[in-house]
């Protein structure tokens, strides 16, 4: 008589092929999920994942969608990976992209009438800081108050947002506008170059791709990111070596945010190139899948942030060709998260299996 | 405006429904929290229930399997987020965020063939005497069932976590799940318990709104109550008794504002509706100052991963 017995054992450390290996094992389960699910809705499982993966980008159009969607939520993830590196909660990046999009818009309408080179940089500036400053409310609070940084920055997503829903109403939006809850169109010089003529892929790819060789230098080369990745692998082992912490959680809170704040200015000054209610189809919530997707590492969060992006741009297509809605883009991404925590048990856990025979043990 | 004796009492009684989906969903959260499991999917298992129960009622006719399916789909949603966060050791805020994303997008998905089917008149109780009585009437009477257990749910949870031995291994698991396990309680099966009665509870509120509240289905109609949910059982420190009250609260503050919108007050809506968010915010620096203050009430181990050598 044969039994198999499955052993669960815990490892000692963590393979890296096997780390940076299961977020393709987790997508590869959210596509047949995905397939599952459109299943048992009475859709031809192949027919509607190629509407969803591979229709959205067959042509040229479709790749420059795929980047521009790719754009913010690469940029907020790598600000993230500071943040959760560290073991800092920051889940407030969409209040962030918020914040910076009202400070970097308001910029913009000041100049609403005029052109010049200067106007662009001191809008991206300005989101910058906006993000920086929404991020430090959680942060402050949390080292000098003690409070749990999760649910402040969760907080002041919707805190945010009224605050951006006041102005468009009221005080911003547009006098010749028809009371449209939007407001005025920004000028030439506040939007975006644009890359390529008839795309909508615009110039913040290249914040975002500054953003990840930064990141990758201030993470792997410097001491300050030394010093993150340290406190996040032990905080006692941080104290011991006499970091700062609290200094170290206003850095990484203000890093976050102003990579949140800028994503939410490319997204204005882009393809939007005013302020109305809705700035953000939640990239700020998404950009979080895109980090641990992307293993908090800059060029995975460049490949995650594609991933991801896709589902965005699969969910129009199958709007239009399958007649479901669109929120099934966070079908996929909570699938992805879901997939890609799941598959981490194989990183602290071994399975063995053992064959062996009954008779055996008698003896 | 006028303010006469009988409009106050219809304005209470329409801040009491509208608090509700919050006493169910934070009543919910608050026992999973208490076992020391943060799940941030309140929102995504609110709007799995609020779907289920509509589709079961356009699919059965039968408002009592409507009911029933809201909760047991809840429950079911929640399973995911117990197995990957009790079996699988996940992290629970990500998981709870993946949680909310999913249900969001699942019940979009679920919901194609529903959106603008009218709703179905939910049984009110005591609907005569709600008319006889002045004041009062409308207060007290004309109710849903739900509502008349939402609004007992608190005492029940409260006297569930001080006088049942039952409750005390809640709390002992989420306040000290090592020294728990060494007493011989099953730490991960009594998390699993209580992220299940949360998902319940949950599935519950969102039925509240789609059947009874405003009863047919619109997409993502929960419109961020799951947030205030989770806000709300930080708001009442993990009592029972005080988030009936904060619910009632944040409640009367959605219904302000629309009464205030119609009388032209000053202050801007944005700001009433962002009041619950900011007094969160605040209740939270006041009770983490004291450090005392916040272990009186918190789960000490809230969040955190359990696991026990084999």
């Amino acid at each position: 008589m044969e039994d198999l017995l499955i052993k669960i054992e815990k490892r000692n450390d963590v393979p890296t092929t096997l780390y940076f290996f299961t977020p393709f094992i987790a997508i590869i389960l959210t596509i047949i999920g995905g397939g599952i699910i459109f299943y048992t809705l009475g859709f031809n499982p192949i027919e509607a994942l190629k509407f969803y993966f591979i229709t959205p980008i067959s042509n040229l159009y479709g790749f420059s969608e795929l980047l521009l969607k790719a754009t913010p939520l690469c940029l907020i993830a790598i600000g993230l990976s500071f943040c959760f590196k560290s073991n800092n909660w920051n889940i407030g990046a969409e209040g962030q992209l918020t914040f910076g999009a009202i400070v970097g818009g308001g910029v913009a309408l000041l100049f609403y009438n005029q052109e010049g080179f200067y106007i662009l940089p001191l809008i991206i500036i300005a989101g910058a800081i906006g993000g920086m400053i929404f991020a430090l409310i959680p942060a402050i609070l949390k080292t000098y108050f003690n409070t749990n940084e999760i649910l402040v920055s969760l907080m002041l997503v919707y805190v945010s947002k009224l605050i951006l829903d006041y102005l468009v109403v009221g005080p911003w939006s547009n006098p010749e506008g028809f009371n449209f809850p939007e407001t005025r169109q920004f000028s030439d010089s506040a939007r975006m170059p644009l890359l390529f003529e008839g795309l909508r892929i615009h110039a913040g790819i290249f914040i975002a791709l500054a953003a990840v060789f930064v990141s990758w230098f201030v993470l792997y080369k410097t001491y300050l990111g030394f010093q993150i990745k340290v406190s996040g692998l032990s905080l006692k082992t941080a104290k011991y070596a006499g970091f700062k912490g609290k200094t170290m959680i206003l850095i990484v809170f203000m890093i976050s945010g102003a990579c949140a704040g800028m994503a939410g200015v490319g997204e204005i000054t882009g393809p939007i190139g005013q302020l109305h209610r809705m700035i953000s189809p939640d990239y700020g919530f998404t950009a979080i899948i895109v980090a641990f997707l992307g293993r908090l590492n800059p060029f995975g969060i460049i490949f995650a942030s594609l991933v991801v992006s896709l589902t965005y741009l699969g969910a129009e297509t199958a709007q239009i060709f399958l007649q479901i809605p669109q929120y099934t883009g966070q079908v996929f991404q909570g699938m992805i998260l879901f997939f890609l925590l799941a598959s981490d048990y194989l990183l602290f856990f071994k399975i063995k299996f053992q064959n062996f025979n009954k008779n055996e043990l008698r003896h | 405006m006028s303010l006469d004796i009988s409009f106050i009492g219809v304005l209470i009684g329409s801040i009491m429904a509208s608090s509700v989906p919050l006493i169910l969903a934070a009543s919910g959260e608050l026992i999973t929290e208490r076992s020391g499991v943060l799940n941030l999917g309140v929102e995504g298992m609110m709007i799995i229930g609020a779907i289920s129960g509509f589709a079961l009622m356009v699919i059965t006719d039968n408002l009592f399997i409507a009911i029933i399916g809201s909760m047991l789909s809840g429950v079911i949603i929640s399973l995911i987020f117990g197995f990957l966060t009790q079996s699988l050791l996940t992290n629970h805020v990500a998981t709870g965020l993946a949680l909310t994303i999913f249900g969001i997008g699942l019940s979009a998905m679920l919901g194609k063939n529903f959106v603008g089917i009218p709703g179905k008149d939910f049984p009110i109780l005591f609907s005569s005497l709600r008319e006889s009585i002045p004041f009062f009437g409308p207060i007290l009477f004309g109710h849903s069932i739900v509502l008349y257990f939402a609004f007992a749910l608190p005492f029940l949870t409260n006297y569930f976590l001080k006088k049942t031995k039952l409750g005390l291994v809640v709390r002992a698991v989420g306040d000290s799940p090592v020294s728990a396990s060494n007493q011989g309680i099953n730490v991960i099966l009594v998390r699993y318990c209580c992220i299940l009665y949360g998902g319940g509870m949950c599935g519950l509120a969102g039925a509240y709104l789609s059947l009874i509240y405003t009863p047919q289905w619109i997409e993502n109609m929960t419109a961020g109550r799951g947030w205030i949910a989770l806000a709300l059982v930080v708001f009442a420190t993990w009592s029972p008794i005080k988030v009936l009250i904060g619910a009632i609260i944040f409640g009367g503050i959605s219904i302000l504002q629309l009464h205030m919108q119609a009388i032209g007050f000053r202050i801007p809506v944005q700001f009433l509706i962002a009041l619950p968010y900011l007094m969160t915010i605040i209740v939270l620096v006041v009770i983490s100052r004291d450090s005392r203050k916040i272990k009186l009430n918190t789960p000490t181990s809230l969040g955190r991963i359990f696991y026990k050598e084999k």
